[in-house]
């Protein structure tokens, strides 16, 4: 990558940039549950027992760190909307279960990182990495990686 | 509660043509009203599975097939519910007759596939989760499926060689079906050789899409009687359940589960609850299968279906697989028409081919595939979003 290029999120308000890089969600302040990707509109727990009219929803920043519940790569370019570099690479997705959240988080997995590095049940953490580039700006994303 | 009865099925053979899924979708009707012994004009209810990448005839399919078999004044509906749209159609048509709107009703889905990969519906959409899955993580549909697969080989000890023994099995079952698509034995030697697609699962593990027309008459068991059709095939149940929150299993398109913070997980997940919901209408249970149609997707979600409609318990089903008892002549076999791997998938039309392949078997008109002494069958279906299916016949 241009060292020289702008670094942007691919998407607004899912995650904070690097160093510190957390997933953005929302939560209920009624019943404990949390949204990723974020959640607006109205708590979703059929038993809670908040106003579930969005009011009782607040940000919530999520665990930075997890175990993969599962992972797989792609070897062939998937269709649009996805970008991806001339030429392919493969990459991997990770689906990582977050211990607070009681939850399974997808996410690209940083590019550095082979498949025989990864075994389910592994803990991970989040960094951030470059999605695709244009000429002026690398759009970046969420991804994992394992723990040093 | 009177019973829903199948007095026609019919197909046009899965492939890729090159022709309009109308025409996949007139051939398949004509065939099971032709087996029915019924005319068009005799459908009170016509019930189209819609197809969302064939343009607006497709959002309409059940008024489109109607036009293409000629307007009688048929009342009609066309259902959309990505790969479970089939059996929503079907689920609509039976519940017109139990209600007694009508006394015999048409189900048809077709589809024209693109090649490749299934990609979103066109246009610039970053608030749709399906669009944001591909543009943020390039997550196609094998991907998910090779999430699934990488879960089990963690959890159970399943190896790539238990995913390619469903694959020969399905192969040889589908070898002599005239509907099927590929109608040739794979040995696992040439899974194994096959390109990976995403990793663990190779191009002959995951399901090709495809061009097919399927199409089922219904009717109430008294006209079925007072047209003297003997012993007929009855829709003992058809679940169509959601899951319930938390849904914990990660389902297409999703890039996340249910929190289970605040509720624990379901005592069963999803797929295990729409097969569930199914055995409870029907009054029977999986001990009283004979055959099940599960959606082969990949070969290794064929796997998680034993477990999810009960064959075995969870983690059982690579030892039930390697005990031949899920095939032909085995204690219950397992996509008796091929499945997915041998058809690839016509979405609207899968899950009512499914059904299809259970009227023939129950009637004892599978021919070669046939699971001798068939009473009970099952069809379960997974769709997106939420929808699903399962259907349970009997004789």
């Amino acid at each position: 990558m241009d060292a020289t290029k702008e670094r942007r999120p691919a998407v607004d308000g899912w995650f904070t940039p690097a160093p510190d890089v957390r997933l953005l969600g929302t939560r209920c302040t009624a019943c404990g549950t949390p949204y990723f990707p974020r959640n607006d509109l109205a708590c979703r727990n059929p038993a809670c027992e908040g106003p579930r009219d969005g009011s009782e929803l607040t940000e919530h920043t999520l665990s930075a760190t997890g175990r993969v519940w599962s992972f797989a790569d792609a070897r062939y370019r998937p269709p649009p909307p996805s970008v991806s570099p001339e030429p392919f690479r493969p990459y991997i997705v990770a689906a990582v279960e977050l211990d607070a959240e009681r939850m399974v988080v997808l996410g690209r997995v940083a590019p550095d990182v082979s498949l025989d590095d990864l075994a389910v049940g592994q803990t991970v953490e989040l960094t951030e990495g470059v999605l695709y580039e244009d000429d002026t700006t690398a759009y970046t994303v969420w991804m994992w990686r394992p723990l040093p | 509660m009177s019973d829903v009865v199948v007095m026609g099925a019919g197909m046009h053979p899965w492939g890729k043509w090159g022709r309009s899924f109308v025409a996949y979708g007139l051939h398949a009707a004509r065939a099971a009203l032709a087996e029915a012994g019924l005319e068009w004009r005799d459908v009170g209810y016509v019930a189209g599975a819609d197809t969302i990448r064939n343009g607006y005839p497709g959002f309409v399919a059940g008024a489109t097939f109607a036009q293409a078999l000629g307007w009688t004044g048929a009342r009609v509906s066309s259902s959309y519910a990505a790969c479970a749209s089939g059996a929503q159609a079907l689920a609509a048509a039976r519940a017109q007759i139990l209600a007694g709107l009508c006394d015999v009703a048409l189900v048809v889905g077709a589809d024209a596939a693109p090649k490749g990969f299934f990609r979103p519906v066109g246009g610039d959409r970053p608030g749709d989760p399906d669009w944001l899955r591909f543009r943020l993580l390039g997550a196609t549909n094998p991907l998910y499926f090779a999430l699934y697969a990488r879960r089990r080989m963690a959890l159970y000890g399943a190896t790539p060689d238990d995913f390619a023994r469903v694959k020969v099995k399905n192969a040889r079952h589908g070898l002599g079906n005239p509907n099927a698509r590929y109608r040739k034995e794979v040995t696992a030697a040439e899974v194994a050789a096959s390109p990976v697609v995403s990793d663990p699962l190779r191009l002959l593990d995951v399901c090709a899409t495809s061009d097919g027309g399927a199409a089922l008459v219904l009717a109430s068991q008294e006209y079925a009687r007072r047209r003297g059709t003997g012993a007929p095939v009855r829709i003992a149940a058809v679940s169509t359940v959601t899951p319930t929150f938390p849904k914990t299993v990660l389902d297409l398109p999703d890039f996340a589960t249910d929190a289970a913070v605040a509720a624990p997980p379901p005592e069963r997940p999803f797929r295990a609850a729409l097969a569930h919901a199914a055995y409870e209408e029907a009054g029977i249970g999986p001990d009283d299968l004979s055959l099940a149609e599960v959606y082969d997707l990949s070969t290794a979600l064929e796997l998680d279906w034993y477990e999810d409609i009960g064959l075995c318990p969870a983690g059982a089903a690579e030892t039930l697989l390697r005990s031949g008892a899920t095939e032909l002549g085995g204690r219950v076999p397992v996509n008796p028409s091929g499945g997915l791997a041998s058809f690839g998938e016509a979405v609207p039309a899968q899950a009512i081919a499914q059904v299809c392949e259970l009227t023939w078997q129950l009637r004892g008109t599978a021919g070669d595939r046939q699971v001798t002494g068939a009473r009970t069958g099952i069809a379960v279906n997974q769709g997106l979003f939420g929808h699903g299916s399962a259907v349970i016949a009997t004789r």
